[in-house]
């Protein structure tokens, strides 16, 4: 079981959050605008890298806040990345 | 008698009687269920798997592969190790895999018939027909031990604990990493599988630094337990390593009496593996006769227990080890025939032991036949001076040492052969571990003891930044330095040599694996399931691997090993499950009006988000469909009152909140009058329906949102991610008040009277307009009462604190009493909703369906310039195409049986189309229309009215009619009225 750094709650177990997926997908300002392609792409792949991912977390289980971690695919190692907010 | 007048720990003067296959014995206090089984001399220990061949004890301790028994007096556990099994007063447990007895096994045909069944047998033979018509007859004479039928009764839990240091492992190198660390003051956790502290020390006399072995053990733990920093565990074995230095250790018979197992969640900053080695048998022919034994376990019968398992022994080796055993054996009475040494030359203080005790060595010796079926008799020793037959009722051997690197293994860390002890051991660590002593493949306890006191020294330098010098010598051991050559039996020997005794996989069955060109040692494992059974390969798995490399003319350690993975011992259910047993796996959400429901008799049912509640209310006499009818006549007729307070009620202020819902629902709330409540539908981003319901305005920035039982989570986390990673320039806070509130619904034609009728503030008259909410006093307490209507009848909600509710239930339950108000179950609400043709998320709205389909065009605002889902939408439009819509449709057969999900097939009079058509996606008998409804998902459907189409059902298929879907009040003049 990963322990995962809450900047609010410090270093909790994993099973406290649930993981938001790969932050680099941003909702489009204009969806509007987006071509049939460029949607797809942001409902549904992911980048999935061999590597250092930053991924959305939520502690649902504790103080419900979201925030950025850089994960590790390989070795599971974490970097907090967030401050908490003011 | 095999017991020795003294020594051991076991205690002469309380004797236990227990029953092993059905026979009255006796053992002593202290005693395992094995170690009694060899003081009875009990030779016949279990069968073995695919042969049913006679097996006795190998080990001593978990890793035993033959001892699987079934445990009859706690509780009916199946597959128990006897090695593991504390001897208690009235104990009884019999073999597995034996029928009808371990002595004489009818599955022991199969031992004759192996020639025609090799390794991959089944795959080979059981393609020609459904692998079903097999099983019957295999899994009769297969399967190891037999599920219990009872309830467990046994009591567990799970606790978590944090540490600086953990230790796995109470051996010499384990106590003394516990030690050195301790001193640090930094927090250390040491556990240890067996019963007391000391690992083979507690078998084996061996001097440390001038102290006999108990002596030091004494002195170790006595200091660990003065410490306060240090929290040791007996009897409890570390199953597992996981992710970022978690490690589960399972705890047995703690000593709360009333608990059987506790698992511990252990997080450690460092985790020290002291776990030490199994001894690995010799591959030899009869290897796995009973009377067979590794050396180290005898040597641990006989100091532990004082039990002893033979009388004339032969001694096989092919490494240092076995000799320091012998002057036990010569201790106690043993007789060592013959030592058989796999070698051509002794080390030097091998020689000058056999030598003081005038024991024969046969150097280059072989073992080429063990004879005794049931117990050994005699074996044919091969050496530089031909073959002889030896007598004797007991052979000890060892083949080397396997470190238990499991829990590395499980890490992540990868293990290397290391040539010179011919053996796995831990290469580069992954994750905060360290292995130390045998573990790490250092056989000498003075080269562990030495390892774990730097180790554990750095270490917890790192963690506390304090310098600790002193403990990392080499102590003084007496010991035999550690010697082995691998030497492989040759082909040409006659009769079964094991490399695998639980799975009966022998020497052929891996020359055979590799005859049809497997090459993988992961795959002949999985071919000839070597390894593959509970005890996973513990003692047999190198010798598999040895072998493979051997066939395959590769050098040792070039194929690599196979994975370990977690647990290192079976864990049972019951501690994985801890105290959630029962009901309290999933704690059922109640309201303050389910002990009212219960106490009127209602059926419960499982709703969404773990709430049961009522389904339909049966009066004495009264099926199902009779209540239901009933509660929906009087809905429709009278008066109707339903909980609904396991819906989910969000409160959203702030200034942006209007501009939030209009970007959440697929129509505008911008524009919504405070006081008045509208029917929002939330879409998700791809363009499907995530839920629905009416949101009130309370105030300009101020908004209450009801949502769907099941959904509010969902919907919740929707809206709180949509707030907390996307729009995080939107001021709005969102809180969850679900929790606070009761909610109860009255509908029918009397709900305005029965209201009416209590005491209040609020004017229940036709200036309260559908979809109007109001706030005052009512019964004496606040509520807020909206005019809302799920059921298409006139309908009030009110929203009040829990703490009120059953009194406002109950007030209303005798304010209508002369309207004829009837509690309403979920079954009797969702008959109302078909009658209506709401369109329910997860039955019309499931993944496929739009709001288009669904005939919701009227709540879908695409000029605005944004809502989620909108996007996807516009690519449904854009798309075009045939889709499924929403219908409803009318069975030819007034009281037809249709079932949700029923297939819909052309009409086969006419139409003219073909294959599938849709679905029903809901269907009841209508109490109001008296006859059978459905609504359904249907190829182009909206154009389709009118028209016939066939509801397959399993046992009879019907003809309906489509049409619109909505079968009562099309213009809603009801609960508008
Ligand atoms: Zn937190």
């Amino acid at each position: 079981m990963l322990e995962i750094p809450c900047p609010w709650c410090g270093l909790r177990n994993e099973n406290e959050f649930i993981c938001g997926g790969e932050a680099q997908r941003k909702r489009p300002a204009d969806p509007d605008r987006e071509t049939d392609e460029a949607w797809a792409d942001y409902l549904y792949n992911n980048a999935n890298p061999k590597g250092v991912v930053t991924e959305w977390w939520w502690h649902v289980s504790g103080c419900t806040l979201w925030f950025k971690i850089d994960r590790n695919t390989l070795t599971h190692e974490i970097t907090p990345i967030e401050e908490l907010p003011e | 008698m095999t017991r020795l007048a003294n020594g051991g720990v076991v205690n002469r003067q309380r004797r236990l009687n227990f029953r092993f296959n059905g026979q009255e014995y006796q053992g002593l206090e202290g005693d395992t269920l094995a170690s009694a089984l060899v003081a009875n001399d009990v030779k016949v220990v279990g069968r073995s798997f695919k042969y049913h061949r006679p097996r006795g004890l190998l080990t001593c301790g978990p890793e035993e592969p033959n001892a699987l028994v079934q445990l009859l007096s706690d509780g009916d556990q199946p597959n128990l190790r006897a090695t593991e099994i504390r001897l208690t007063e009235g104990l009884e447990a019999k073999s597995v895999n034996c029928w009808p007895s371990a002595r004489f096994d009818l599955g022991a045909v199969n031992d004759w018939l192996s020639p025609i069944i090799p390794a991959g047998f089944y795959y080979k033979t059981f393609m020609a027909r459904p692998w079903d018509f097999y099983s019957r007859f295999i899994r009769k004479a297969a399967g190891l031990g037999r599920l219990p039928t009872e309830r467990d009764r046994g009591r567990y839990e799970r606790v978590f604990h944090h540490t600086d240091l953990l230790v796995v492992g109470a051996g010499p190198a384990g106590l003394r990493a516990a030690q050195v660390a301790a001193i640090s003051g930094a927090d250390v956790m040491l556990v240890d599988m067996q019963m007391s502290p000391g690992g083979h020390l507690l078998f084996h006399s061996r001097e440390i630094e001038g102290k006999a072995g108990a002596e030091w053990i004494a002195e170790v733990t006595a200091e660990l337990k003065g410490r306060r920093n240090v929290t040791c565990l007996q009897n409890t074995t570390a199953t597992g390593y996981y992710d970022h230095n978690m490690v589960l250790a399972v705890e047995h018979e703690p000593e709360a009496a009333w608990l059987r197992e506790r698992l511990w969640h252990i997080r450690a900053k460092k985790v020290v593996i002291a776990t030490g080695a199994v001894e690995r048998p010799l591959v030899f022919p009869g290897n796995d006769r009973p009377g067979v034994m590794l050396t180290d376990a005898v040597a641990r019968y006989v100091s532990r227990f004082a039990a002893v398992p033979g009388q004339r022994a032969v001694v096989y080796t092919n490494n240092s080890t076995a000799y320091e055993h012998l002057e036990l054996m010569l201790s106690v009475g043993i007789s060592v025939e013959q030592v058989v040494d796999l070698r051509a030359t002794l080390g030097e203080a091998e020689r000058e032991l056999v030598q003081r005790n005038s024991i024969e060595v046969v150097t280059n010796g072989r073992i080429i036949g063990v004879e005794g079926r049931s117990a050994v008799r005699d074996v044919r020793v091969a050496g530089e001076s031909g073959i002889r037959s030896v007598s004797c009722d007991l052979v000890c051997h060892s083949g080397g040492w396997n470190p238990l690197i499991h829990l590395y293994s499980h890490a992540g860390g990868k293990s290397v052969f290391d040539q010179e002890s011919a053996t796995f051991i831990p290469g580069e660590p992954v994750q905060a571990v360290h292995c130390v002593g045998a573990a790490n493949g250092t056989f000498s306890v003075a080269g562990g003891l030495g390892e774990a006191a730097g180790i554990a020294g750095s270490l917890v330098e790192e963690l506390t930044g304090k310098q600790l010098g002193s403990y990392s010598s080499r102590p003084e051991v007496a010991e035999i330095p550690y010697g082995i050559n691998v030497i492989w039996p040759e082909k040409t020997l006659k009769g079964k040599a094991f490399v695998d005794f639980q799975n009966d996989v022998t020497t052929a069955d891996i020359a055979l694996a590799v005859r049809e060109n497997f090459q993988s040692i992961e795959h002949v494992k999985r071919y000839t399931t070597a390894g593959m059974a509970v005890d996973q390969g513990k003692v047999g798995n190198p010798n598999v691997i040895g072998l493979v490399t051997k066939e395959l003319g590769e050098q040792q350690g070039s194929v690599g090993t196979t994975t370990f993975r977690p647990p290192f011992m079976p864990v049972s259910f019951g501690v994985i499950g801890g105290s959630e047993q029962g009901q309290l796996i999933i704690p059922a959400r109640t309201t303050p009006i389910t002990r009212w429901n219960i106490a009127q008799g209602a059926a419960m049912d499982e709703a969404g988000a773990n709430f049961r509640r009522p389904f339909y209310f049966p009066r004495a006499g009264e099926s199902m469909d009779d209540a239901v009818a009933r509660e929906a006549r009087a809905a429709r007729n009278a008066c109707g009152i339903y909980d609904g307070t396991p819906l989910g009620t969000f409160e959203l202020q702030g200034p942006d909140t209007a501009e939030l819902l209009n970007r959440l629902y697929t129509n505008r709330f911008d524009n919504l009058l405070i006081g008045r409540g509208r029917f929002g539908l939330m879409l998700r981003e791809d363009g499907r329906f995530l839920d629905d319901g009416v949101t009130f305005r309370v105030g300009p920035h101020h908004y209450l949102m009801s949502c769907g039982t099941g959904a509010a989570g969902v919907v919740y986390a929707h809206i709180d991610r949509l707030l907390q990673t996307e729009w995080t320039d939107l001021k709005v806070y969102l809180v969850n008040v679900s929790a606070g509130l009761a909610t109860m619904c009255v509908c029918g034609p009397y709900a305005r009277d029965v209201l009416g009728g209590v005491e209040t503030d609020i004017d229940f008259d036709e200036s309260f307009r559908f979809m109007d909410f109001r706030e005052g006093r009512f019964a004496g307490v606040s509520v807020r009462i909206a005019r809302v209507s799920y059921t298409g009848e006139l309908s009030f909600e009110i929203n009040v604190a829990r703490r009120h509710a059953l009194m406002i239930w109950t007030t209303l339950m005798n304010a209508g009493q002369n309207y004829g108000i009837t509690p309403i179950g979920s079954e009797t609400s969702g008959v109302l909703r078909i009658e209506k043709g709401f369109v329910s998320p997860g039955h019309e709205g499931d993944n496929i369906t739009n709001p288009f389909d669904a005939g919701m065009a009227w709540i879908v605002d695409m000029e605005k310039p944004d809502f989620i889902g909108k996007r996807s939408l516009r690519r449904d439009l854009d798309l075009g195409g045939e889709r499924q819509h929403v219908v409803g449709l009318l069975p030819d057969k007034h009281r037809a049986l249709v079932a949700d999900g029923s297939a819909l097939l052309p009409d086969p009079g006419g139409s003219g189309r073909s294959g599938f058509q849709g679905h029903v996606t809901a269907a009841c008998f209508s109490p109001t229309l008296e006859r059978t409804i459905a609504l359904a998902l249907l190829k182009d459907g909206h154009h389709r009215h009118g028209e016939k189409v066939l509801i397959s059902g399993l046992e009879q298929s019907c003809l309906a009619t489509v049409t619109a879907p909505v079968f009562f009040d099309p213009q809603g003049q009801r609960m508008r009225g």
